[in-house]
């Protein structure tokens, strides 16, 4: 593992009851890098996410860790029970060791553009605002490396654009490495270093190119959205068998109905 | 007041001192089926302490302890226990405790004591233990109340913030544990878990922390010992039985006070 890496993983391989889930797949962040996962359902996204965390040790392969870096995570979705009492202010203390002084709080809520939530029960959010809280709590981290597993579900399309922007700038900015999940295939953020496609193994990694300013996408989102779009394009090193498998390419490449990456 | 009274109180407000945490964690985690299969497998604790010559109450003590850390072993193995799975252990081992207690001939064993709790016959000694365990208890509750917390929101998310998940987990199972056999004592197998889930619902709607439910809970307990301690003196009720019907009178009295907003 280079210096500048926070996370790689080799070789991973990892099967739930004899179902292969991650086939021999790799992957690197480094610092100030966005790297996106982008596959189908099913395409053992969230799997590489977690063995990328630690929290799924895989059957084969290695995965290495800057073990300095900190870490702020976003899961999927998160589902507290509405018995547990917890004010947001409270679980994005929670993220912090020492609990955290309220202007920090304050300020990685109104980042995410939920300041107004503050006092509010976490059972009584909406999607949208649970995600916003939920990148807010790993953003207060002040972490090395951020993991989002489809960070921007359930948030509306302009504040989806908004978020992808602030996570973006922070990377680059404050050179954090992101590993990114994302089951939407053609709306990738247009800063987004790195591609990674994923079904069960790595189609292809590669980087997107910002789509120029398309005036159906100008239509649709607004110049400002629009920036944040891109359309991710990338050259196949090999082709699909109908379950999936690769087979080398030949010159009439097809992709099969598991790879919708084309 | 009779000093019968005096003791059975004692005990009793021993009891709802750790009741009141470990059920908001019951309730919180949906873990009531898992302190009924506790306490109804507890009964073979009793057939065990008598076949080795101990106290019934060790046996219970470690029959509670085993099944918490097999039950926390299969958790962890992922192949997660049913709730049939669960149902199936506890009435299996209910019964089989009921037929092995009335095979040996040669003890006599208040089974109605153990079935429907025999407060009113605890001893100054057996009041000391409850409290000697309650201080226990609590004390290691306070010292992974941070873990035991953040598990609760989000076991991933915790265990990426460096909590150790496994741990806790194994500690809550053995807590519970505990306190399952102690109030078996006080309120009997059947009616175990009421005293775990009841007084923690009920202070569910007057709490904004998961800490003021805590508290909450052990002051709801508390009441509901006494008023069903008193009942029973006044009216010549079976003592548990009445600590649970006051607590489930607590209770719904909480659900008519109106709902704290933020």
């Amino acid at each position: 593992m280079s210096p500048d890496d926070l996370v790689r993983l080799t070789g991973v391989s990892v099967a739930f009851r004899g179902h292969a889930v991650l086939d021999g797949v790799g992957l690197r962040v480094g610092r100030g890098r966005i790297v996106t996962v982008v596959g189908p359902n099913g395409a053992g996204k969230s799997t590489l996410i977690k063995v990328a965390l630690g929290l799924i040790v895989p059957d084969r392969g290695t995965v290495e860790r800057d073990p300095a870096a900190v870490i702020g995570y976003v899961p999927q979705r998160l589902s507290i029970d509405r018995t547990l009492p917890l004010s947001v202010r409270r679980f994005l203390a929670m993220a912090l060791p020492g609990g955290g002084d309220g202007r920090n709080l304050e300020e990685s809520l109104d980042l995410v553009g939920a300041g107004h939530v503050m006092a509010r029960q976490m059972a009584d959010l909406s999607g949208g605002e649970a995600q916003r809280v939920l990148l807010a709590r790993a953003l207060v981290r002040r972490p090395d490396l951020l993991v989002l597993d489809e960070p921007v579900g359930g948030v509306d399309m302009a504040g989806q654009a908004e978020l992808y922007d602030l996570i973006a700038g922070r990377a680059h900015d404050q050179g954090i490495g992101v590993l990114m999940v994302s089951h939407d295939l053609h709306v990738v953020m247009a800063a987004t270093d790195e591609v990674v496609c994923l079904n069960r193994h790595v189609c292809c990694a590669g980087h997107p190119e910002t789509v120029s300013r398309h005036p159906e996408y100008l239509a649709l989102f607004g110049p400002r959205v629009a920036d944040s779009l891109a359309i991710y394009t990338h050259a196949h090193d090999h082709g699909h068998l109908a379950d999936g498998s690769v087979r080398p390419l030949d010159p009439g490449h097809v992709h099969g109905p598991e790879c919708r990456h084309g | 007041m009779d000093e019968f009274l005096l003791r059975a109180l004692a005990a009793g407000l021993g009891l709802a001192a750790v009741a009141g945490p470990l059920g908001c964690f019951v309730v919180w985690r949906r873990m009531a089926y898992f302190g009924d299969a506790l306490a109804h497998t507890a009964l073979l604790g009793i057939v065990v302490g008598l076949l080795l010559g101990t106290s019934p109450l060790a046996g219970v003590v470690a029959v509670c302890v085993a099944v918490a850390l097999i039950l926390a072993g299969m958790r962890r193995d992922g192949r997660l226990a049913s709730d049939s799975l669960l149902g199936i252990m506890a009435h299996g081992a209910l019964a089989l405790g009921l037929v092995l207690l009335s095979a040996m001939e040669r003890v006599r064993v208040d089974l109605m004591g153990w079935l429907f709790g025999d407060i009113l016959a605890v001893s100054w000694e057996d009041a000391a233990l409850v409290w000697g365990g309650a201080v226990l208890v609590l004390g290691l509750l306070a010292a992974h109340w941070r873990c035991l917390v953040a598990m609760t929101v989000d076991e991933d998310l915790a265990r990426v913030e460096g909590h150790d998940v496994g741990r806790g987990r194994l500690v809550l199972m053995l807590l519970v544990a505990l306190s399952v056999a102690a109030a078996m004592k006080v309120v009997g197998v059947m009616l175990v878990t009421a005293m775990l889930v009841i007084p923690a619902a009920g202070a569910r709607r007057l709490a904004r922390t998961p800490e003021q439910m805590a508290g909450g809970a052990v002051l709801a307990g508390a009441l509901a010992v006494s008023l069903g301690l008193g009942g029973s003196w006044h009216y010549d009720t079976p003592s548990g039985p009445s600590i649970v019907v006051a607590a489930v009178g607590l209770f719904i009295a909480s659900r008519l006070m109106p709902f704290r907003s933020a």
